[in-house]
């Protein structure tokens, strides 16, 4: 895997530039998962899945449904516990403390310091109903980092004006649009100036005719450097803006590579099975 | 205005029934009607303090129940056993036996056994009676049970999808609870609420059996002894009257409680009931089921 090129950086509505600019974590390793392995009761959803996110990196998550995909993407935050194998964010162990090779789970605190650094954009938005865009936007900032509220709401704005939503600052969720909901999903993740930002499945919810506004904002997210992990049937998406295309079957992850090398055929059957469905 | 011209046809429908029973009774009882509209037009001192009680009980208690039955919710949803064995336990007790039976156990039980006297204290120039206090214990104790489960539906209620968004953020569990999930929780508890605190304005009666003064007390000491001595038609009317009178006065206020809580969700503030089905207790023909 070569290490992501951006030459367009710069660009007139840099979502980035809002916060401060791109996060840079301490190493040029963002996610480094393995060996995972998780069951939900006897059912073994994944079955040691291996992934290394580097910096700046959008990798594609795609594949059959059940095949594990989001489960893995919600072990990345500990939304999911997992069993065995080691999840690391900016070289700290996930969910867990190593006590003598076994998982130990965190305490609640330090488990939720390592999420808000990992931003997670829902299928359902689950925008805070009874706050308004912004507010959404801000209550993490200020209840989680302790940020200047005053501060806090300029961030805010801004961030709701380059995912072109300057003018629904004051509405209420319900008032908006799914794509405007995910697009206010997508800056109240991005307030906590995460270093990686899981998405699963963004668009899935979402009336076609608005698939298109928030796809715009995450490419532009990806143009300016954040690293991203998106579980998504948008394969137009991932040809165009993944460095890598990471195909999950049945709880391992299958194959691995650019959209081309993917997008070609891929090496297994099963991968080519699978994308000549969607294709 | 609605109000007024919602009352008064009330009003007057209670002083036609109690003549209607007066006229058709053949009976030498010897009506004073005046105790009726004294009762209610001219209170004395005794019924204003016992008003003042009343409503000063149930607003403590009602406060008491809404905090125990957020801890009691929290306490049952909780991932620790032996917190979910006591908040399941206080739940079973105080909703599996009769009031005025709590009622005594904690004024009598607790006081001959010295584990707890029940002494009068003052809150600057306001005394408060032993069995007040008894009383408020009782009553926030039991409308606790209540308000746990009622609190419990409501967290259950909310998505989980915002406790997972709230974590996602990085927030604690508590902080979620507070911030995320409970704000919307309590527009799915204050109707069931807004009844549990109905309730009370009338349950506090029962603390007749410990002789606390509330309105209740006052119209029977009054039927019991003085001048209008054994008029209990006059007198426990007049004391209906006040009750109404309470009652409908909250229903206004949970309305536009509700209606402020149904802030950023479409339709709320029109899905509840209107103030004018509130105030009659139910809905009235087809004009408010359909198209609103």
């Amino acid at each position: 895997m070569t290490a992501p090129t951006r030459p367009d950086l710069h660009t007139p509505h840099d979502l980035l530039d809002a916060i401060g600019g791109v996060p840079v974590p301490s190493g040029d390793v963002v996610v480094q998962a393995t060996d995972v392995h998780k069951w939900f009761g006897r059912l073994h959803v994944l079955k040691g899945v291996e992934l290394t996110v580097k910096r700046q990196e959008v990798v594609v998550l795609i594949g059959p449904s059940g095949s594990g995909k989001t489960t893995f993407l919600r072990c990345i935050n500990h939304l999911e516990r997992i069993q065995q194998g080691r999840i690391f964010v900016n070289g700290h162990l996930i969910g867990y403390r190593d006590v003598d090779g076994r998982l130990v789970e965190d305490k609640e605190r330090s488990i939720a310091r390592q999420r808000s650094q990992i931003g997670m954009v829902f299928q359902r938005f689950n925008l805070f109903p009874h706050l308004t865009a912004l507010q959404n936007v801000t209550e993490a900032p200020i209840q989680v980092r302790g940020e200047d509220a005053e501060r806090a709401r300029e961030v805010g704005v801004t961030l709701l004006e380059r995912v072109g939503l300057g003018a629904k600052v004051d509405a209420y969720p319900a008032q908006l649009s799914g794509g405007q909901q995910q697009r206010v999903a997508i800056a109240r993740a991005l307030a906590m100036k995460p270093a990686l930002i899981l998405f699963d499945e963004p668009t899935s919810a979402l009336d076609p005719e608005m698939i298109g506004e928030v796809l715009d904002v995450m490419r532009e997210l990806a143009r300016e450097g954040m690293t991203m992990i998106v579980v998504s049937h948008e394969m137009g998406f991932a040809r165009e803006v993944a460095d890598r295309v990471v195909m999950m079957d049945e709880g391992i992850i299958l194959e691995e590579g650019t959209p081309e090398e993917l997008f070609a055929g891929g090496r297994h059957e099963r991968t080519q099975a699978f994308l000549s469905k969607i294709l | 205005m609605r109000l007024r011209t919602r009352l008064a046809p009330r009003l007057a429908g209670f002083v036609v029934l109690a003549a209607l029973l007066g006229g058709c009774a053949p009976s030498s009882y010897p009506y004073r009607w005046n105790i009726f509209v004294d009762s209610i037009f001219r209170p004395d001192a005794l019924i204003l303090s016992g008003l003042a009680l009343t409503v000063s009980i149930s607003v403590i208690s009602q406060l008491i129940g809404v905090a125990l039955g957020i801890f009691g919710a929290v306490g049952r949803l909780s991932r620790l056993r032996p917190i979910r064995w006591l908040a399941t336990f206080y739940v079973w007790f105080f909703r599996g036996t009769p009031l005025l039976v709590q009622i005594m156990l904690i004024f009598f039980g607790l006081g001959v056994t010295r584990i707890y006297g029940w002494p009068d204290f003052a809150i600057g120039p306001i005394p408060v009676s032993g069995a007040v206090q008894a009383g408020i214990v009782a009553l926030g104790l039991n409308e606790g049970a209540y308000m746990t489960e009622i609190v419990r539906a409501g967290i259950l209620a909310i998505d989980p999808g915002q406790m997972e968004a709230a974590k996602a953020l990085g927030m604690t569990y508590g902080k979620a609870m507070r911030r995320i999930v409970l704000p919307q929780a309590a527009r799915v508890i204050v109707p069931p609420l807004g009844n549990e605190f109905n309730n009370m304005l009338k349950t506090t009666s029962l603390l007749v059996v410990i002789s606390v003064p509330e309105l209740f007390v006052i119209f029977s000491r009054k039927n019991a002894s003085g001048s209008t001595v054994f008029h209990p038609l006059e007198l426990f009317l007049a004391a209906a009257v006040w009750y109404l009178l309470l009652t409908t006065a909250w229903s206004i206020v949970q309305y536009f409680i509700e209606r402020r809580l149904g802030r950023g969700v479409a339709g709320a503030a029109m899905a509840g009931p209107s103030l004018r089905e509130r105030l009659a207790g139910f809905r009235l023909g087809s004009s408010s089921t359909g198209g609103r």
